[in-house]
């Protein structure tokens, strides 16, 4: 068992002059919940994307269950088991919510063109077990009422529990959740709460991203903290609540 | 259950005798001819529908595709190896059966390639083809497919209009017929009419069948994801690019069955196939019959090929498939079937399957 | 090959390459300001040219062509506001699609009113055998006038974007839209304008290299794809490398024609787009930085 699921060292991007991410290095500990926070443009997303593979770092690696994984490319990345959620939701708004969650199982199943093509009985008992599993996990989140209904068609909430739903049919060991919160209410966000924690207790390591600071306070072990790039503060929620650079940094000098 | 999706299989084919019967005994049995073609034209626009409705890719080359199917099983069932007989290589072959003697139209003996060897190098060839054009571009953003099919296209008309070796402007004629199985062959000769009305059905039909599996299975799931939102489906594992390689190579391999049989069907073919107006019409048909609806794509190609053929456009031919494009951009883009009048329509036609 | 010959290929190479460096402005001037390729271009080329030979007869050149030039600039801008404004969502591939059916529809619309009958405008200065005499070679006057039209249409338009208000606010929109429109530029209609900016020019360059290629209704497909070449070998969107992009491929073509068969004129230009979406689809001027080419 790998003590540290996901780590980067000296991580760093460039957007032009814009230093995107500056010598970053964490380490997310496995069966963890923890949490990226720092003020807008402060590179949490970009940081998101070097590790999904969607970015090419200009320097650093990420290593992934002691493994360098550094600019593999997305789908290879998501195959090790690090899914992911996007800030806005990235449905496939023409098919079904079912639909959706079955692509979710993609990566942990085989059959391919030629199979597909002239429907052999062996993608028959695939097809019924993707299935069963989406419908499965639909159940959990409740989703099941609207398995048939598009995508696009379902309200904003019901969408972001539906991609949540996808990310966990690939039966991650790493979740990276992008703003899970944005755009929600209070009472949706404390039932995200609960649902990240029941995530964790499934196996599943999560890293968060976020402006919520309730969210962010009440369910992760760990913090760090960014800035313009750069790491400023780590450790658990009530120490970074107290640093003093934190609080500079979002309510601005008057507060420190 | 998992057969529902195939239904319109069967009604169709119960549409394909009735047709035959009803213009038998009407005894306008030469509709058929033009039907036949329109048919396996119908293999480009299918197969084009997987790449466009599925994958997301417009290509603008499907013609040549078409034309070097065609072309490949031209050269080699009229080529004449006669002065080489004796050579090592063509020995081999003669041994093997894939070359053989045959009497050509003016009495004299010639060595050719038969048809089946012919029309397998045709489908390798372009599948080769294909491979190598997508290869390096599909890497990259939507239009330079588009681009890089069109110049591929272009390339094609120019050699076959340039070489001698593919009869220039007159292009190759003299084709023979392509006997299949159980004596059932591919030509053009009114005695055969009905039985080729049958054979090219049957050949769209069994595409149709694979298509229909192939976009109802996980590929075509992950298909459909990546012409949605490609983002994601790369999230999820999907490897996109690879996805979309192999969808081009089996479009243009479809496209090389209707062109290859089409040249057996007509004994011959032209540069006239090559052009980029065809590749344009193609792409106009499945825009009509919709992106991603594989029925309508075969509808829409059988329809407007077959008043094209008839000459009911006229000299506008070539405006008509220009005017389509715009206005199916315009007002319909998923096809004239998500238009939501025709909403209705299209889910009694499809509900949960796709097709 | 002695010098006077090569001298006189590269004259002939230049200037027929300068008018692909037009075409492919026109390319860059609508891709950078909507993402979108124009397969219509070439036919602003010939509509310019034909509507000046028409106008012709009944007005002396110079005022021909500057109607017709401003003929073909409305056209532009009608296209624009029929077509392309009002596809809502539209992805880039559907715009593409829909440039593709206009090329046709309008090809045949010339077909229509001008018969397939070779046309060209007169000579500007001189005649057709006219000639002046450049570093030893013998070359038609008109020539002079290509290069010289093709020079100041690419100093204007490099003026125009760098120094007026207008020049750099469709610049903005290129850049970013949103962002444009937040401080008060009427993004659309610079999408508008920008598509009036390429007819014009287009019209342009058909008006000036008529009496040197003729023109013909269906002349505006290759002069495209060529456009579209020397755009994508100097890196799409970018005008400068166009210019030199597009002297490169005329002189290539004039060599290549030089040495091998006629016939393959035509297929030099797909050879190089080919080659360059396989090995350098940013171009050969522009950096790789671009992450915009990439699928995902």
């Amino acid at each position: 068992m790998v003590d540290v699921l996901l780590e980067t060292r000296n991580l760093n991007r460039f957007f032009g002059g814009l230093h995107a991410v500056d010598d970053l290095s964490i380490r997310v500990p496995h069966g963890a919940i923890q949490a990226i926070i720092g003020p807008n443009g402060a590179g949490k997303t970009t940081l998101f994307n070097l590790i999904t593979g969607v970015l090419l770092p200009h320097g650093g690696e990420v290593f992934f269950q002691g493994r360098p994984v550094t600019a593999w490319k997305p789908h290879a990345i998501a195959a090790l088991g690090i899914a992911r959620t996007f800030q806005t939701t990235k449905l496939f708004p023409h098919m079904t919510v079912l639909e959706n969650v079955m692509v979710g199982r993609h990566c942990r199943t085989r059959s391919g063109f030629l199979a597909g093509m002239l429907n052999l009985p062996r993608t028959w008992r695939e097809d019924r077990e993707i299935e069963a599993k989406a419908m499965a996990i639909l159940e959990d989140f409740g989703l099941a009422a609207h398995a048939c209904e598009p995508a696009s068609e379902l309200p904003f909430g019901r969408q972001r529990l539906v991609e949540f739903a996808r990310a966990l049919a690939m039966e991650p060991s790493l979740l990276l959740l992008d703003e899970p919160a944005a755009g929600l209410n209070i009472y949706e966000t404390r039932g995200l709460a609960g649902l990240i924690a029941q995530i964790r207790s499934r196996g599943v390591t999560c890293l968060v991203v976020d402006h919520d600071m309730s969210l962010v306070m009440d369910i992760s072990d760990d913090v760090v903290v960014l800035d313009q790039g750069r790491k400023i503060a780590e450790g658990p929620p009530r120490v970074v609540q107290r640093d003093p650079e934190v609080i500079r940094v979002y309510l601005g000098d008057g507060y420190a | 259950m998992r057969f529902r999706r195939y239904l319109p299989v069967f009604i169709g084919a119960l549409l394909i005798v009735g047709f035959q019967v009803a213009l038998s005994a009407a005894g306008a049995t030469y509709y058929m001819t033009q039907i036949t073609m329109s048919a396996y034209y119908a293999l480009v626009v299918i197969g084009l529908c997987l790449l466009m409705g599925y994958a997301g890719q417009v290509s603008l080359g499907h013609a040549g595709f078409f034309s070097i199917g065609g072309y490949t099983s031209a050269v080699l069932t009229t080529c004449n190896l006669i002065a080489w007989r004796d050579a090592p290589l063509v020995a081999w072959c003669r041994s093997l059966g894939l070359v053989f003697e045959r009497q050509d139209l003016y009495g004299a003996t010639i060595l050719s390639f038969s048809p089946w060897p012919a029309f397998l190098a045709a489908l390798v060839l372009t599948g080769l083809i294909a491979f190598l054009i997508g290869l390096p571009v599909l890497r990259l953003k939507g239009h330079y497919l588009a681009m890089a099919t069109l110049g591929f296209g272009l390339i094609i008309y120019r050699v076959v209009l340039g070489a001698r070796l593919f009869g220039q402007s007159d292009g190759i004629s003299s084709v023979p017929p392509f006997p299949l199985i159980a004596g059932l062959q591919v030509n053009g000769r009114s005695a055969f009419r009905v039985q080729n009305y049958y054979i090219a059905w049957a050949v769209v039909m069994a595409a149709m069948v694979l298509a229909i599996s192939l976009v109802n299975s996980r590929v075509g799931r992950a298909l459909r994801s990546i012409h949605q939102n490609e983002e994601a489906a790369h999230s999820l594992g999907i490897d996109t690019y690879r996805y979309k390689l192999a969808t081009f190579v089996l479009s243009a391999i479809f496209a090389a069955t209707g062109g290859a049989l089409l040249t057996h069907y007509n004994g011959s073919i032209g540069p006239g196939e090559v052009t980029v107006m065809k590749s344009v019409r193609y792409v106009a048909i499945v825009a009509v019959g919709g992106m991603a609806s594989l029925w309508g794509a075969l509808a829409m190609g059988i329809l407007l090929n077959f008043l094209s053929l008839r000459g009911v456009f006229g000299t506008y031919d070539d405006v008509v498939f220009g005017a389509i494009l715009i206005a199916m951009m315009l007002f319909a883009p998923q096809g004239l079937l998500r238009v939501p009048r025709l909403r209705l329509l299209s889910s009694l036609l499809s509900r949960r399957s796709h097709g | 090959m002695d010098l006077t010959q090569i001298v006189q290929y590269c004259l002939s190479g230049i200037t027929i390459g300068s008018v692909y460096a037009i075409v492919a402005i026109g390319f860059n001037i609508i891709y950078n300001a909507t993402g979108i390729i124009n397969f219509a271009q070439g036919e602003f080329l010939i509509v310019g040219a034909m509507t000046a030979v028409s106008l012709y007869q009944v007005v002396p050149l110079p005022v021909a062509i500057l109607l017709a030039v401003l003929i073909t600039t409305l056209l532009g801008g009608l296209v624009e506001l029929v077509f392309i404004r009002r596809v809502r969502d539209a992805s880039v591939l559907q715009l593409i699609v829909i440039t593709i059916g206009l090329s046709i529809v309008i090809r045949e619309a010339m077909l229509h009113i001008w018969d397939e009958k070779v046309r060209s405008l007169p000579y500007f200065t001189g005649t057709s055998v006219s000639t002046v005499s450049l570093l030893g070679a013998h070359i038609s006057p008109q020539v002079i006038w290509v290069l010289g039209v093709s020079a100041v249409v690419v100093t204007a338009l490099t003026l125009f974007f760098r120094f007026t208000l207008t020049g750099r606010a469709m610049r903005a929109c290129a850049d970013d839209r949103m962002a444009a429109r937040l401080c008060g530029t009427n993004d659309r209609w610079m999408v508008t304008l920008s598509f009036m900016l390429s007819a014009g020019i287009g019209a342009l360059a058909g008006c000036v290299i008529s009496p040197v290629t003729q023109t013909q209704y269906d002349m505006g497909a290759p002069l495209a794809i060529k456009g579209f070449t020397v755009a994508i070998l100097g890196g799409l969107g970018n005008s400068i490398a166009a210019v030199a992009a597009g002297l490169l491929l005329g002189l290539l073509e004039v060599f290549m024609v030089s040495q091998f068969q006629v016939a393959y004129k035509e297929a030099v230009a797909i050879v190089v787009l080919l080659l360059v979406l396989v090995f350098r689809p940013h171009g050969l001027f522009t950096r790789r930085e671009i992450g915009a080419l990439r699928a995902s």
